[in-house]
């Protein structure tokens, strides 16, 4: 395997890891600047954390953030499973074709168009904006992920595993919830932290559908970077990071050791 | 009809021919439509209690629809199945004490081998003990208990195939239907599987109905065997009978190998009947069994093995063509010979291989003599 790491491959990889991580690795490191400027270093310090869990509007947004979160990727999960459902089992219907395009559509819309209408919409009905809007507004785009990630797994489904729940005395209801519901648990459960990424990500959107006394961290970082940007944001982006980074290793060492597990036992079962 | 049975040469089981016997199952002017399309059209069919009942034919001739509406997935859309003294139509699967082996198994991936079982006793809500009896007992007959606690895919496929048949097993149903049971796995397991499952169905005194596409299946393990094509039952019967007496050129085609000759009957006589079919060969003499007016066309059919191959012309057979060897199919124990007639046709003849190859009588291009006595065949419609 001579003449993997050529000149040519090993400055094409760091050019490349460079141009993604540097960014990162810059905003960490000024975390634990000393200095109020972000650009220049002071020494070591890692007052600007304190300093963050002292301040009272950025811990309401990230409690905020996370209530809507919680919510609305539970609410888009339960209603994205219902539509993928539908669009597997019920095979050829009229309009078929119109309804699981129109899951798919909000994919491709562009967020400032969903906010904008979704906006107009509570403003015609005449909503208070606030907590119960975004949720709303965010249940609406993170269902459609939802329902694309739960269906991909729903047509591998082998149906008959659900008439054999019927066949040995389930109610068809009791057959999803016995039978079903566990089969399709790694999908509805990668369906639901996605949405919950997509709304604790959501900057857009949620400007439009917030009102007073709502407001998300994203929102928050946003307005706070306009009127300057302190070591505190970078403090608060780095523990983001790191939350992120923790949930996309847990999540691999999981699926590692379940590819490991089902390989094992396959070996048994040839044994 | 004169047929000795293979299978119970004493104490014969045929309720079918008892006319006081109630049937377990009767299919009373079934029929079922998909849309404009008829999977199943007007049929009625009786199954008895204990009987090991095949439904064969080609992939959609309407089987499987059949075994469907047994199992409760689809309802008919005319007629009448009931079970026992009650019309089983409409009541849905989960009310039926029916159950089904699914030809994929259909094994819940997330539970043991032991709850995959346990699963339809708990549905029931039997009580624990009990359950774990019936799981041990179940797992006993299929020769798993070593198995118990692992998963599905932990298992061979013939495992597999053991856990769905206890699954199925378990809550002790009236009627056990099968679908294509053993269709995935490998000949040798396969033919040794067919014996098990005679054995369970003998032990347990179930009734069974098997659906499968495979003829060698259906013969080795049904008491009748219902030959389907198209929607429409062509001929219920044992398998012996369906074999030897075929009622159609569609069974005769369907069930193993089958020359078919297609005549005029001439004037019968005290031995039978004879049957003309082409210019310069010699008329078919056939034994009388059959009912046929006399000068009627028809259809003469004879399996190949009971054409026998000569290179001396056998002067005391009944009935003896002359051609020329086309073609050999070699396949180890058994030899078929394509043999050409002077008016073109190609006629099957198998000879078991009881000498080694090097010493074979006939060769390609080989004169040989056809023989076989009068009751060789049948006529059909």
């Amino acid at each position: 395997m001579s003449g993997r790491f050529t000149w040519f491959n090993t400055t094409s990889l760091t050019l490349g890891f460079v141009f993604l991580y540097l960014p990162i690795l810059i905003l960490v490191f000024f975390s634990f600047n000393e200095s109020r400027l972000v650009t220049v270093w002071a020494g070591f310090s890692t007052k600007w954390y304190v300093e963050l869990f002292k301040d009272e509007a950025f811990l309401d947004a990230a409690l905020v953030t996370l209530r809507v979160a919680l919510l609305s990727a539970t609410m888009a999960t339960i209603l994205g499973t219902l539509a993928a459902v539908v669009m597997v089992r019920a095979g050829r219907f009229r309009g078929r074709t119109l309804f699981s395009g129109m899951i798919y559509a909000p994919l491709v819309m562009p967020e400032v168009i969903t906010g904008l209408s979704l906006l107009l919409l509570f403003v015609a009905m005449g909503i208070d904006r606030g907590f119960w809007t975004i949720t709303m507004a965010h249940i609406t785009f993170s269902m459609c992920y939802a329902a694309v990630v739960v269906s991909s797994r729903m047509v591998t489904f082998d149906n008959s595993l659900e008439e054999a729940a019927t066949d040995l005395g389930c109610t068809p209801f009791q057959a999803f919830i016995k039978v079903t519901l566990p089969i399709m648990a790694p999908a509805i459960i990668s369906a639901w932290l996605l949405s919950f990424t997509l709304s604790l990500d959501d900057l857009v959107i949620a400007s439009f559908t917030s009102g007073p006394g709502a407001t998300t961290l994203p929102m928050k970082i946003y307005s706070q970077v306009r009127l300057g940007v302190t070591p505190k944001i970078n403090a608060l982006s780095t523990i983001l990071i790191l939350i992120v980074t923790m949930g996309v290793i847990t999540a691999s060492i999981l699926t590692k050791r379940a590819e490991a597990q089902r390989k094992a036992d396959e070996r048994m079962a040839e044994a | 009809m004169n047929i000795s049975s293979a299978k119970k040469p004493s104490a014969r089981f045929e309720p079918w021919e008892d006319p006081n016997e109630k049937p377990l199952v009767r299919f009373k002017n079934v029929t079922k439509r998909f849309g404009s399309f008829t999977a199943i059209d007007d049929i009625s069919l009786d199954i008895y209690e204990r009987e090991f009942f095949a439904l064969l034919g080609p992939s959609g001739c309407g089987k499987t629809t059949m075994m469907r509406m047994l199992a409760g997935f689809e309802t008919p859309s005319e007629g009448i199945i009931s079970l026992g003294e009650d019309d089983i139509g409409t009541v849905p699967p989960y009310k039926r004490p029916v159950n089904m082996m699914f030809q994929s198994y259909a094994l819940f991936p997330h539970m043991t081998v032991e709850a995959n079982i346990a699963f339809g006793l708990k549905q029931d809500k039997w009580p624990k003990n009990l359950i774990q009896e019936r799981v041990e007992e179940m797992l006993s007959l299929v020769q798993l208990r070593k198995f118990a606690k692992r998963k599905p895919h932990q298992l061979s496929g013939g495992q597999r195939q053991r856990v769905a048949l206890a699954r199925s097993l378990a809550k002790k149903p009236k009627l056990l239907l099968l679908d294509e049971p053993l269709g995935a796995l490998d000949k040798k397991l396969r033919e040794q599987t067919q014996f098990e499952l005679m054995d369970i169905q003998e032990k347990l005194g179930m009734t069974f109905v098997i659906v499968t596409h495979d003829q060698e299946e259906a013969m080795t393990v049904a008491s009748r065997i219902a030959v389907m094509d198209d929607g429409k039952i062509m001929q219920v019967a044992t398998p012996e009978v369906i074999y030897e007496y075929p009622n159609s050129r569609y069974v005769a085609d369907f069930i193993g190998d089958v020359n078919i000759i297609e005549g005029q009957l001439g004037n019968r006589t005290e031995e039978g009947v004879k049957l003309s079919w082409a210019e310069g060969q010699p008329e078919i003499a056939i034994a009388n069994n059959t009912s046929r007016s006399e000068n009627e066309n028809a259809c003469f059919a004879i399996r190949p093995e009971k054409v026998h191959v000569s290179r001396e012309e056998p002067v005391d057979a009944d009935n003896r063509i002359r051609g020329q060897i086309d073609d050999i199919a070699y396949i180890g124990n058994l030899s078929t010979y394509y043999v050409r007639l002077s008016n073109g046709m190609i006629f099957k003849a198998q000879e078991s291989n009881r000498r080694r190859l090097a010493n074979r009588e006939f060769t390609w291009e080989d004169q040989v003599w056809l023989s076989w006595r009068n009751t060789a065949g049948v006529l059909l419609d």
